[in-house]
This record gives structure tokens, sequence and C-alpha cells, in this order.
């Protein structure tokens, strides 16, 4: 069964049934139960959810970085028009950097201390490409210089110590796009950065993505971020697609209860500001004891609206309740629209 | 709470530098990081002041340096109108139960192996109070007020999520009733539904002990919605300080409007059409500050006058402090502004088209035509 949640023509990325469960002495972390999505050239999807809800682990899965000794994944992840997930391990690492390739939250272990950057951005590059080393030299430069790195001539001799947290990102990017991915994946890649240097990193990668038509999967917690770039969302939760639309729908229209506790608890600059925030009550699951019905159950404040607890027993199939949008919920459709309506109506808007 | 206003903290011209060293045998004092550099501020009992930079800044630095925590270089620091800049570590003892201090790391500022139990009986140990009905069930008290359950008195930090141990954190601060608590970005380490869990908290018990907050963070949504007051910080100095609604509908210091225009907002028509200043490069190094004022090497309003001259902290409304040559109003929304010459390629133009369909600038067409 394919969920297409951008319904675009030809995803370059197309994820169905996604399954990632690691076998640990506890018992079985439930990382990932089930996840389909998809994403277009020049398009950004965005995965939100909160820590353990498997939003890191489906993109590492997709990158093919999970260890098949210590873990089962199976479902498919296509990727332009070949199956990777019974791809072999070397088959797979070819087209990681080439066709796809990944930055994280922290560049600095994604660097390695002891090398220049310099050294790290050609061998990046005379993996998939057949260039001399002056000319992958020169490749380097020019990507530090696309990324906004000034006097990029001195500075692919640093070592990554000596470059900013901010100037290393723009590093990991460089690095990253040095082969022309047509994928990239960024996980938190803002997260350790400051609000400001956040900003350009943002712009950076959305100028870098319109001018090569690239697809860009955007992991984050920060609901900010994706309001500025995303196209599509997904909304992750215990390691479930909660709800997936296009950005505007997913802001105005939610209707999984989750995503409308995501929405109203984040205190907002835009609106007037209330004296109490409206936070979601309890904790998050654990991924190795997962709550029996819906996932999202014992937070939820409306289960008790759905009639024969069906919340707590079964949980709810992912169902399209309008064209590329689609929801895991009980409560009749009505029903979920109407509460979205009253939470968001009564958010206050203007600053002050 | 009594209606009446009194103040708890006066900073004034608070500096903290530390020595940098060289290394060798016979290391010497080579400079000095100016973390901390002649900051002013107060706080009146059972109010909220926010204290908001990028990191960097020297707002941690600041607020230890406040509790006495560390040895300030120079100015004054009065709590409850004592002065306590220069008091002997064994002076401060008595003070610590009228300031107390939550962490930004929950996983770091418990000790692993006390229990929840012990720690939070720690502040009624070192201080010797012996609370009536005894100190086990002020214990129970505290856990119960804070949202923790009280059978998990005998349990340790690690069996707890991370919301959990920034509740222990806080039990453990407002132990003895203390009159201010500095808190160091305390839920920038949690998500976002249990942020807002802790910051409820927060305000629940300030209106109940008429406790005062020095709220130090970096997200300026979170400090507004905590504070009633809020002073901008960057590279040592207080750049604006004024209440909550003006600073974050009526600043007039460059950089207070850089760091409100980068904090993108959860609504994706108005985060579109919003103006945005895209700040160049990094926070210089606080062991070698540009000269004049310390903001002009990113500002987009930066003149020859801010090289040579050090704005002083201006008070230009009543309550509303400025430290700048060029106060004014932020850019109209729609407009991007950006500092031209650091990095010359991308972001050259001072003034940017909003983010939308657009054709990409030629220059950065990367590999695939």
């Amino acid at each position: 069964m394919r969920q297409d949640v951008s319904r675009k023509p030809e995803p370059y990325l197309s994820v169905s049934d996604l399954v990632v469960r690691f076998p640990t002495e506890d018992g079985i972390v439930h990382a990932v139960e089930g996840v389909s999505l998809s994403v277009a050239r020049g398009k950004t999807l965005a995965i939100v959810g909160e820590s353990g809800s498997g939003k890191s682990v489906t993109a590492q899965a997709i990158m093919g970085l999970i260890d098949r000794k210590a873990a089962s994944v199976s479902g498919e992840v296509w990727l332009d028009d070949e199956e990777l997930v019974a791809m072999p391990d070397d088959a797979v690492r070819r087209l990681r950097g080439l066709k796809m390739a990944m930055i994280f939250q922290d560049p600095m272990s994604s660097l390695h201390p002891f090398y220049r950057v310099g050294a790290q951005l050609i061998e990046a590059a005379l993996v998939h490409q057949s260039l001399s080393k002056s000319d992958a030299r020169s490749l380097a430069i020019e990507m530090l210089r696309r990324v906004g790195i000034p006097g990029p001539e001195r500075r692919v001799d640093d070592y990554p110590h000596q470059l900013s947290g901010g100037m290393r990102q723009r590093v990991m990017i460089a690095m990253a796009l040095i082969n022309s991915p047509a994928l990239l994946i960024a996980d938190e890649p803002t997260t350790a950065l400051d609000v400001t240097v956040q900003a350009q990193i943002i712009e950076l990668i959305a100028t870098l993505q319109a001018a090569s038509d690239t697809a860009v999967i955007l992991i984050t917690h920060d609901l900010g971020i994706v309001a500025d770039v995303a196209d599509d969302v997904v909304v992750m939760y215990g390691g479930r697609l909660v709800e997936a639309a296009p950005t505007q729908r997913l802001y105005y229209h939610p209707e999984m209860p989750y995503t409308l506790g995501l929405l109203t608890s984040v205190p907002r600059m835009d609106r007037e500001r209330a004296d109490r925030l409206d936070p979601i009550p309890g904790n998050p699951p654990s991924a190795i004891n997962l709550p029996a019905g819906c996932v999202f159950f014992p937070r939820c404040t409306y289960s008790d609206r759905v009639p024969d607890g069906a919340c707590a027993s079964r949980n709810p199939d992912l169902i399209a309740t309008e064209p590329g949008h689609l929801v895991r919920c009980h409560l009749p459709s009505e029903e979920r629209r109407q509460i979205a309506n009253n939470v968001l109506g009564s958010l206050v808007g203007g600053p002050g | 709470m009594t209606g009446q206003r009194r103040e708890i903290l006066r900073v004034t011209d608070l500096r903290m530098y530390f020595p940098v060293r060289s290394r060798g045998i016979f290391p010497r004092v080579v400079g000095q990081v100016k973390a901390v550099d002649g900051i002013s501020l107060s706080l009146d009992a059972g109010a909220t002041l926010g204290l908001v930079g990028e990191s960097g800044c020297g707002k941690t630095t600041a607020g230890r340096t406040i509790l006495r925590l560390l040895r300030p270089t120079s100015g004054k620091i009065e709590l409850d109108g004592q002065d306590i800049t220069k008091l002997s570590s064994s002076a401060l003892v008595p003070l610590r139960r009228k300031a107390q201090i939550i962490f930004q790391d929950p996983y770091n500022a418990l000790n692993p192996r006390h229990t929840v139990g012990a720690i939070i009986e720690a502040p009624f140990r070192i201080q010797g109070v012996k609370p009536p009905g005894g100190v086990r069930s002020a214990v129970h008290d505290l856990m119960e007020r804070v949202g923790l359950n009280p059978e998990h008195y005998n349990r340790y930090p690690n069996e707890f999520s991370g919301g959990q141990r920034q509740r222990i954190g806080i039990a453990r601060a407002i132990a003895l009733r203390p009159e201010l608590i500095v808190c160091d970005e305390p839920v920038s380490a949690l998500d976002v539904s249990i942020q807002a869990q802790i910051l409820n908290l927060l305000r629940d018990l300030q209106d109940e002990f008429g406790v005062a907050y020095l709220f130090i963070a970096h997200d300026l949504a979170v400090v507004r919605q905590i504070s009633q007051r809020v002073s901008v910080m960057y590279l040592g100095h207080i750049m604006e300080t004024a209440p909550r609604k003006v600073i974050y509908s009526g600043a007039l210091h460059p950089y207070t409007h850089s760091l409100l225009s980068a904090v993108p907002i959860p609504d994706p028509e108005l985060q579109r059409k919003r103006a945005r200043i895209l700040l160049q490069g990094d926070l210089p190094s606080p062991i070698d500050p540009p000269s004049g004022c310390v903001f002009r090497t990113r500002c987009f309003r930066a003149q020859e006058r801010c090289t040579v001259e050090v704005p002083p902290l201006v008070e230009l409304a009543p309550g509303h402090h400025v430290a700048c040559h060029f106060p004014g109003a932020g850019p109209p929304p729609g407009v991007r502004l950006s500092a031209a010459g650091l990095t010359p390629d991308l972001l050259a133009q001072p003034v940017l088209p909003p983010r939308g369909p657009q054709e990409p600038p030629s220059a950065l067409n990367i590999g695939r035509p």
C-alpha cells in the first residue's frame, strides 16, 4: 500500500510501510512503525516530532545507516528508480553522497577533528567523481565559497576546531552537496545554532535547493522553521506517522489532537500572550512499551468522545480526510475539525 | 505578596573578566575574556526579568556572577539591599536561602548517586532548617507541589525523564522559599509539550510564593511568555532593556530587531511575509571585541561613529533603555535586510526579496544544470 503524502507526480524518494525495530535486553524498541512518505525534487518535506518519535531513525533507515545486525528494517525505500531496503550494503554506500546526502545536528561529530576541512571535502568528492587532486581542491574551495564561508582559499586548510559552529555547519552542507545529490536529508541542522545563525543556514539550504532542484527532507522539532520552508509536513509520534498534510493545511486545519497540542503548546510571538500555556499532559510513550491502541491515547484529552474505548484497544488507520491530508485518529472527521476550529479560534491574533 | 514595590536585585556596572594565560612553564596573562562587560539591571520582588542573547553573549556568566558563584572583576551586586559583591564564601552561605539557581541541563545538575529525596532535602540540611512536621514531610509536599509522585522519594535521577528531572531541580530550588531564582535556560533541553508544562509550573510557583526570576534564555518566545521586563545582551553588554510589550513590538535597537526577525513564527503565511534581517557572520571573540559598539560588525545600520564611540545605555522612554547611536523602528514587513560584505556572493544584496517563487541567482547554480 503506497500512500503518497505530497501527491506530486513522480516523487524522487518514496518510502512505504517502513518498520525499524531494535531488539534490546529490555525488549523490542519499536522505533519506526509503518511510516510512508514521499518527496519530489525541488520540494521540502518536513518530519516533525519530539525526541523519541522516530524521526531521526526514519532518516537513518532511508540513508541505509541502520546496522542490520542490530536492527530489523522492513518496508520499501525507492530512491529515483532503485529500491534500497533489499539492496546490499556496498551498493547503498555508492548511492550515499552521490544521490542522497545527510547533514546532522552536531557538525563536530561528523567532521574528523584530525583532518583539514579541505582534505575531508576532497575525499568526499573523489569517492564519487573522477577528478585530479587539484581539480578536487578547486571544487572544495568553490563549495566553501558557495556556502558563504569568507576567504575559502584560506579556510580550506583549517581544521574543524578552528571554525565556529555556524561555519562548521556550512562546511558540512558543502560536503553533503559536493557531489550534487538530488536528495538532501537535514536532521535538526540548526538545533545547536543560535537563531541569527540558524536564519543564515535555513536561508542557505533554501537557496542551494532552489539552485539545483534538490529534494529536501527536513527533520526538526521547531514548528517555526517548518512554517518557513516546508511544502509538506509529516507529524510523527511514538514511531508512527500520525498526520501528514501540505504545510498550510496542517497549520490552519490540523485534525490529529497531537498536532493540535504541538501547535498550542509552543509560546507564540505572533499572538496575544496568554498567562498560561496549554501543554499536552503527561510524557511521550516508551518505544519498548507502546500503548496497545492509539499511541497518543494516554495523553489525548478527546478520547472520551470516541465510543467503546476504541482508542485504548485499537490503533486507528491512517485515513485520507482530504486529498493529500492523512490522519490517524478514531474521532469522526466532523468532530476533529470542530475541535481544531474551537482550539485554534480561541487563540487571539496580533502581537503584544 | 504585598502590593509594595521592592527591589530584590540591583546590579550596577558589573564586569566579569577571565584571564587568558599563555602556555608554558611560566604562564603569563596574555589577555582577558570580557564575558560580562559592564551590565546594569534591577529586578523587583515577585517579578521576572528575562535576559536573552545568543550563546557566548555572557548571559550565563552574568547569572552565575550575580549569585556570586564567581567573584566579579568589578561592579556592584545588591541582593535585597545588601551589598554581596565582596562577601567571602562562608559569608555567602546564609544568602543561599534567599537566592537559588535552576540549571539548563537536568541530567548534569543532579547527583546520580543521590536519591531524589536526598537531593531535595539537601538545602534543609545545609542551612540547618527544621521545617514544622519534619524534613521528610516537607520534601513530600515539595514533590507534590512540583508535580512529582512523592512515592518516588527513594528513586535515582536516571529513573526520571528530562521534564521530571527539571521538576526535581525546581523542587530543590524552592525548598527554602527563596526570594530570587536565577533560571539558566531551564526549558531549552526539553521537548515543546514538556516545556509548556514547566513554564506553567514556574509561573504558578511565582504566584504562590512571590519569588522573583532572573530568566536567562536564548528563546525569545519563551522569554516573552514568562517575563515582565526583558534585557537583550550581546557580547557582554546589555543592548536594550524594556517592558515586555515594548521589546516585542516597539524595540529600538537593531540587534533586538535582528533577533526578533530571526525567530521563525509557526504560521506559514505570516512567516513567509515577515521582515527579515539576516545578520552576517558570527559573534566576534570576547577576547578581542570590536572597538566602539560591539555590535557594529554585524549591524545593518552601522556608521563611522559606531567604530569609535561606545554607545551608552540611555533611557529613551520611561523604563526603556537602549545602547545605540542610531536607535529606530524595525524594517517594514516583506523586507529583508542584511549587512553587506562578509559573505559576498550569497548575501550581498542589502535588501532581499521575500521568499517565494523566484529565479535562483545564477551564480548559485551548483552541479546539475
